[in-house]
């Protein structure tokens, strides 16, 4: 099980609290994460990545085991730690706007 | 008794506001998806439950709500909105060719009849369509395709398709305006469209009376006479006859004729209201004083109403889509403000009250008259 902890504002229109426990089958990566975290919770298509692009919207940032993981490619494996479950993946609305 | 509701988008959520027919007492339910920008809140007015919302914020993009029972609950639809092919470019604010990109939904305009159908202007200037209920939306391309397309330039807010006109008796024609291009008609829903700003005048263009290219604030319309358009133009309040085949202006002796909101009394085709503001560089009232204006003869004779607003240091401003009257008797008319103050007039414009003091900043504000 991979864990995923989204946003206040994210959470909120997913209508979840702390974190979620996704099924994500190997090879783990951003793009199979968000894959599966789209389909189990539709309502935050787009909210994350643009629906036409699937590219990370600007303001939004990928953590994990204390790593800025936002620029890596969606296809590349994530750390053990995040695929295992035994770390979360870590959804960030960045530090902007005051 | 009838009563109303006011639906009001702002900086940081959405809020109900609801009375009876006197509009004296308020209900106040809000924030709705507070923290995110609802650039605009609208009612069907084919099934008064169905209410639709824009919300969206730079972190995470656009969303569509929808609700079916006034305002209360909200489910998000789709929120899908992709332009059609290859999206071309429009210039920029320097003068070179830029993408065009989806920013957010400045505008839903519920269908007449179809409470599944709805129009959504956005920005970059483009105007879409759902007509299953919000779960999909279609471009209907024409429009940003047409000829002058790649010379539209935004303006400080974005290049936004902020106003969409129906007519009940000519379902296939629609009028919408984007700033800063200008005023635009189509008569076979959407397929074809045609410029309709002859007449207009705008200093900040290299050819002041170019065809395209002014900056359309907003335009109202009363629904029993469609041929009678009235604009506020980023300056100038205009004036057509003929449908938006030629403009005349009607500023006559406002104190200043920039502005953003115009609406038209619901039940008097000549009385128009706006908000004068001093100037493009100054989004403010004239000498602090907030005061909306009335023409009850279609323009140029104008006066001020400010019994009940701010008569002194008073600096907000009035945007665009925040302004909206009701159909009971006698007209109610109401807008909101920059300072988030929503102000209700129960006697066409004569007095008025907040409703609401301190929202956030006000950028919309639509109303709808309950049974």
């Amino acid at each position: 099980m991979t864990r995923v902890v989204l946003p206040q504002h994210l959470r909120k229109l997913a209508r979840v609290g702390g974190e979620v426990t996704l099924e994500v089958a190997p090879p783990v990566s951003q793009r199979a994460v968000l894959d599966a975290l789209e389909s189990r919770y539709p309502m935050l298509r787009g909210t994350v990545r643009d629906q036409v692009t699937l590219r990370r919207r600007p303001y939004v940032r990928f953590f994990a085991c204390a790593q800025d993981l936002s620029h890596e490619p969606p296809d590349a494996p994530l750390p053990d730690a995040v695929a295992t479950g035994a770390e979360p993946f870590l959804i960030v609305g960045a530090m902007a706007g005051g | 008794m009838s009563g109303v509701r006011v639906l009001v988008g702002t900086r940081k959520g959405a809020f109900v506001l609801t009375a009876d027919g006197t509009r004296r007492h308020w209900d106040v339910s809000g924030p709705h998806f507070g923290g995110w920008e609802v650039y605009h809140v609208k009612g069907s007015p084919a099934d008064p439950n169905r209410v639709w919302a824009s919300q969206s914020t730079a972190w995470f993009g656009q969303l569509i709500q929808r609700s079916d029972d006034g305002g209360t609950t909200w489910e998000p639809v789709g929120n899908r909105f992709a332009y059609d092919g290859v999206p071309g470019t429009h210039l920029w604010y320097d003068g070179t060719p830029h993408p065009w990109e989806f920013a957010r939904v400045w505008h839903l305009e519920p269908s007449l009849t179809d409470p599944d159908a709805v129009w959504a202007g956005v920005e970059d200037a483009a105007l879409f369509r759902t007509a299953d209920g919000g779960q999909t939306w279609q471009e209907l391309p024409g429009l940003r395709t047409h000829a002058s397309a790649s010379s539209w330039q935004p303006g400080a807010g974005g290049m936004c398709l902020h106003t969409i006109l129906l007519e009940r008796t000519r379902p296939d024609r629609l009028r919408v305006a984007i700033s800063s291009a200008g005023a635009f008609q189509t008569d076979d829903a959407g397929t074809t469209w045609r410029p309709i700003n002859r007449g207009l005048r705008s200093e900040q263009l290299p050819n002041p009376t170019a065809e395209v290219g002014h900056c359309v604030h907003r335009i109202a319309m009363h629904p029993s006479r469609p041929q009678v358009l009235f604009m506020q133009k980023h300056w100038d309040v205009m004036r057509s006859d003929d449908g938006g085949a030629s403009w005349h202006e009607v500023s006559g002796n406002l104190p200043s004729d920039f502005g953003f909101p115009i609406d038209v009394h619901a039940h008097e085709p000549e009385t128009i209201y706006v908000v004068p503001i001093k100037s493009d560089s100054e989004h403010y009232p004239p000498e602090g004083r907030l005061r909306v204006y009335r023409s009850r003869t279609g323009g140029h004779e104008w006066e001020a109403l400010g019994r009940g607003l701010p008569q002194r240091d008073c600096y907000v401003n009035v945007l665009r889509n925040a302004m909206a009257v009701d159909t009971l008797e006698p007209c109610g008319v109401y807008f909101g403000t920059t300072g988030g103050q929503v102000y209700a007039s129960a006697d066409a414009g004569d007095h008025w009250a907040p409703i609401v003091r301190d929202l956030p900043a006000v950028l919309s504000v639509e109303v709808q008259r309950l049974p």
